[in-house]
């Protein structure tokens, strides 16, 4: 069974006004996460992951040695980094759920605390990669970075928030301005329902 | 004179239009005044909480021994001191109407290594491509074995880490090719060819002699 490329959760261009352009979106969905799939597809196919779930596939085939040569875990583990980002984003105001600010609260001791650290991961990530919102095992949350493809299922960990820090999120919109790319991104585009629905 | 400002955003050698088509004129100033201006004064920064003896050494020096840089400061001083010397030696290894074959003690050396400069070509080309995330191709002379080599180098780590001279590199971050090409790295590269500046990849390996 092939994985397929979902659809965006919203329009091209619903998130212009929030600062990812229409562009943007066309690129990095239609292209860059298209390609993870097709890649992805090819990769497994006649393999003994073939027919397996993609956290399947990410957590059996995850070698921290190894990763720069591994076109199944690069490609799977894409695909499912760009399924969840679409969700973690949205349209429209988007208010902070109460249990997620409690949480945020506990463990970083502000939102804003925990904002500041999360950019800080974005920015400090040398290369492509992610910065993330995790809940780990013991349910305390962190802020994690992880290069290229690498997520919190290498881990152990649910992925509650990610931004993806490879230069095709931002180019267009902010050009080589990451950490302006990464205060928008927490300020105007997450969709902070869907990251409280991951707890 | 405080330290500040040891390094300096070194100068292209040519006019930001000078590779069209190949590569833009934005993607070749955005490249210059922001990225590599970025990577200058960040090693600058970085070097400014090292000790005065690192402070002392030049940048080729310090990549050449990273490992003699303190654990909490040597991703800064490997990361913005690969992508300040990295880029300084992209500017010079293109140029326009470059491309071609190489002639000379490279053309000599790239034959010994790879069979023929198409095999080389080919070889590079598609090892490049195929780089995970943000990184750089290329040719490299290894004193150990007194051959050059193709390498793959992450991120901006330099070859000069690993102990190899870097000849001719290729750019494969996104920023490099995404407002011409991009997805479609391959393509940027098999571009890329047509502005490599042959002259000065001899004049880099004949200094390892
Ligand atoms: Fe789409
Ligand atoms: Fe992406
Ligand atoms: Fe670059």
């Amino acid at each position: 069974m092939a994985f397929e490329l979902p659809d965006l959760p919203y329009a091209h261009d619903a998130l212009a006004g929030a600062g990812m352009s229409k562009e943007t979106l066309e690129y990095h969905h239609d292209l860059h996460h298209n390609a993870y799939v097709t890649n992805g597809n090819a990769a497994i196919a006649g393999t003994e992951w073939d027919g397996k779930s993609l956290e399947e596939i990410i957590g059996g085939t995850y070698d921290a040695s190894a990763v720069a040569q591994n076109g199944i875990f690069n490609n799977i583990s894409q695909l499912w980094n760009h399924n969840q980002f679409w969700e973690m984003m949205g349209p429209g105001e988007s208010k902070m759920p109460g249990e997620l600010e409690a949480a945020l609260t506990e463990s970083f001791g502000s939102v804003d605390e925990f904002k500041a650290q999360f950019s800080a991961a974005g920015a400090g990530q040398f290369g492509s990669g992610w910065c993330w919102l995790v809940k780990n095992a013991d349910g305390g949350l962190a802020v994690t970075k992880t290069e290229n493809g690498v997520n919190p299922l290498c881990f152990g960990q649910t992925a509650l928030l990610g931004c993806d820090v490879w230069e095709h999120s931002y180019y267009i919109d902010f050009r080589n301005k990451r950490p302006a790319y990464l205060s928008n991104f927490l300020d105007n585009l997450v969709n902070w329902e869907n990251v409280a629905s991951r707890m | 004179m405080s330290f500040m400002g040891k390094y300096t955003l070194p100068e292209m050698p040519y006019a930001y239009d000078a590779l069209e088509p190949h590569i833009d004129a934005k993607t070749m100033e955005i490249h210059h005044t922001k990225h590599h201006q970025t990577y200058t004064d960040k090693l600058n920064a970085a070097l400014e909480t090292c000790s005065s003896d690192i402070q002392a050494k030049d940048i080729v020096d310090i990549l050449s021994d990273i490992k003699s840089i303190p654990d909490d400061k040597r991703g800064a001083i490997n990361f913005n001191g690969g992508g300040y010397d990295n880029h300084r030696l992209f500017w010079n290894n293109m140029k326009p109407n470059g491309g071609g074959e190489p002639g000379g003690s490279i053309a000599d050396a790239i034959n010994d290594s790879f069979g023929s400069f198409s095999d080389f070509k080919e070889k590079f080309s598609s090892t490049t491509a195929v780089i995970q995330g943000s990184g750089w191709g290329w040719l490299v002379y290894n004193p150990s074995s007194g051959k050059v080599e193709y390498k793959s180098m992450p991120n901006q780590t330099s070859p000069r880490t690993e102990g190899l001279v870097p000849l001719l590199g290729c750019d494969v971050w996104e920023h490099a090719y995404y407002l011409n090409y991009q997805n479609k790295r391959p393509v940027y590269i098999e571009a890329w060819w047509n502005v490599v500046n042959w002259d000065e990849v001899e004049s880099r390996f004949s200094k390892t002699k």
